[in-house]
């Protein structure tokens, strides 16, 4: 599968790897500056392949208060929230974000665990008996603008004056564009849905006013510089909340709600999690990558996610290690043991 | 499109060899450092180090993946590119030129028979490319 902005890319010299069944740009040219100019400036990000879901209201509320780890009826019309959805046994179905309509949700999930997620809802609806459906928007594109001049860019761009006190994690919707100030790099930003004509339009103003197109090698160096996790890696279906650092997104107050995967982890909740995921700075030469083996003095761990940090110039990596591992450890790189230090999450702050 | 220079010797596993007399100098096709992406680290072999035709003497790891480098010719090692450490980046930028990684001493006059031309290689490359 190809997104709507497939031809402009391949135009600005795309590399394509193929991600979860969809020919996506890896970087157009250098991963490295693609990483600086969003850190630095400001990129765009092709994230059609990234799956929006939206739910009439009515019978959404009380479907997502079951299905997500967050309580959706706290939320004003334009707010948007980080959430979960899990499974019975408390591991984690995908990570999303969830947005409340004047009318209704609107859902954007994770390209591989789409098909997955759809059924997992359908599942839900069943259960609840609902008569309405989730319904799949995929010929809209989405458009990521992250980078501490993105917001000023898309605003002149789109004529959004307002876009300048939209506050994190809410959203306007105008009639050819929903944009929420969300993102996956730690840099200040927003999220642009619309259809493939308003997405062709935006990118091409977007990369004509100097916003650097940016691949999918340095989102991913990006995200893991801001200590974000990546569904299928850093957490899965066999992962909860608790494992992956992303517990925060549980809300407990109403003890009645029985979200899926409640009893769960309110168990692991009070009796402690076995492992956790923390973040490791490589203290010497050497690039950690998904899969290699670390050692502590607790036990043995596993990267989950790794990359040369392009900020740091040096390894970083998400490691999941005996839930009492301190301080120091060791990663195996290729046959050799590199020391590894337990570093604060992010591990790069935003600039300001 | 990759450039390819005719005045090089290439291996099947992407080193490219320049002969001046019995020294040969080596560094990764501009094919290879396109697929590689960004390097960030290289490391290289010591010098004094005897390496033999096909053996792993050094590591390119780039933002995508640690690749290693296999010798393509037999001899010792009398020069190593320190600049590399410093500037990992040159490898993308000037894979032909100031990107070569290390010279070898050869031991034997004639080059081994794997090494491809240019128009070898190219077709090589071409071919593992679909």
């Amino acid at each position: 599968m190809k997104t709507p902005l497939a031809e402009l890319h391949a135009e600005a010299g795309a590399r394509f790897i193929e991600f979860a069944g969809w020919q996506m740009p890896v970087h157009y040219g250098s991963q490295l500056e693609e990483h600086h100019a969003v850190r630095n400036h400001a990129g765009c990000f092709d994230v059609s392949h990234m799956a929006v879901v939206d739910l009439d209201s009515g019978y959404a509320e009380p479907l997502l208060r079951r299905l997500l780890v967050s309580d959706v009826s706290r939320l004003n019309a334009g707010d948007a929230v980080y959430s979960l959805m899990l499974n019975e046994r408390g591991g984690i179905v995908d990570d999303l974000i969830t947005y409340r309509r004047e009318h209704g949700y609107r859902l954007v999930v994770n390209a591989g665990t789409t098909r997955k997620d759809l059924d997992w809802i359908a599942r839900c609806e069943r259960e609840l008996k609902t008569t309405a459906t989730a319904h799949h928007r995929n010929e809209l594109c989405i458009i990521a603008v992250q980078g501490p001049q993105a917001v000023k860019n898309v605003r002149n761009l789109l004529n959004l004056r307002e876009l300048n006190e939209l506050e994190s994690f809410t959203f306007v919707e105008r009639a050819d564009y929903f944009v929420a100030r969300t993102g996956y790099t730690g840099e200040d930003g927003v999220e642009v849905i619309c259809s493939a004509e308003a997405a062709i339009d935006l990118w091409s103003r977007l990369v004509t006013n100097g916003v650097q197109p940016v691949g999918l090698g340095a989102r991913d160096s990006l995200r893991l510089e801001a200590g974000l996790n990546l569904y299928g890696h850093d957490m899965s279906d066999d992962t909860n909340p608790f494992e992956c650092r992303v517990a925060w997104t549980i809300d407990w107050e109403d003890e009645d709600r029985d979200f899926i995967g409640r009893s769960v982890v309110e168990h692991v909740r009070d009796e402690g999690a076995l492992t956790k995921l923390v973040g490791l700075k490589l203290t010497e030469r050497g690039i950690p990558r998904e899969g290699f083996a670390v050692q502590t003095k607790e036990g043995a761990g596993i990267v989950t996610s790794g990359t040369f940090s392009p900020t740091l110039k040096q390894g970083i990596a998400l490691a999941r290690v005996p839930v009492s591992t301190r301080g120091s450890c060791q990663v195996e790189v290729r046959r050799r043991l590199i020391p590894a230090k337990i570093a604060r999450l992010p591990f790069v702050r935003r600039n300001i | 499109m990759p450039d390819f220079p005719s005045d090089l010797h290439y291996s099947q596993t992407h080193e490219w060899v320049r002969v001046e007399g019995n020294r040969a100098t080596v560094g990764i096709s501009d094919y290879a450092q396109t697929q590689l992406g960004d390097v960030v680290y290289v490391e290289l072999p010591e010098v004094g180090a005897h390496v033999e035709f096909g053996g792993e003497v050094a590591v390119v790891e780039s933002v995508k993946a640690a690749s290693d480098i296999y010798a393509p010719v037999t001899g010792e090692v009398v020069d190593a590119n320190d600049e590399l450490d410093s500037a990992p980046e040159t490898v993308n930028a000037d894979p032909y030129g100031d990107g070569w990684f290390f010279i070898i001493e050869m031991t034997n006059d004639e080059l081994p028979s794997d090494l491809l031309t240019a128009e070898g290689y190219e077709a090589h490359c071409q071919a593992e490319g679909e």
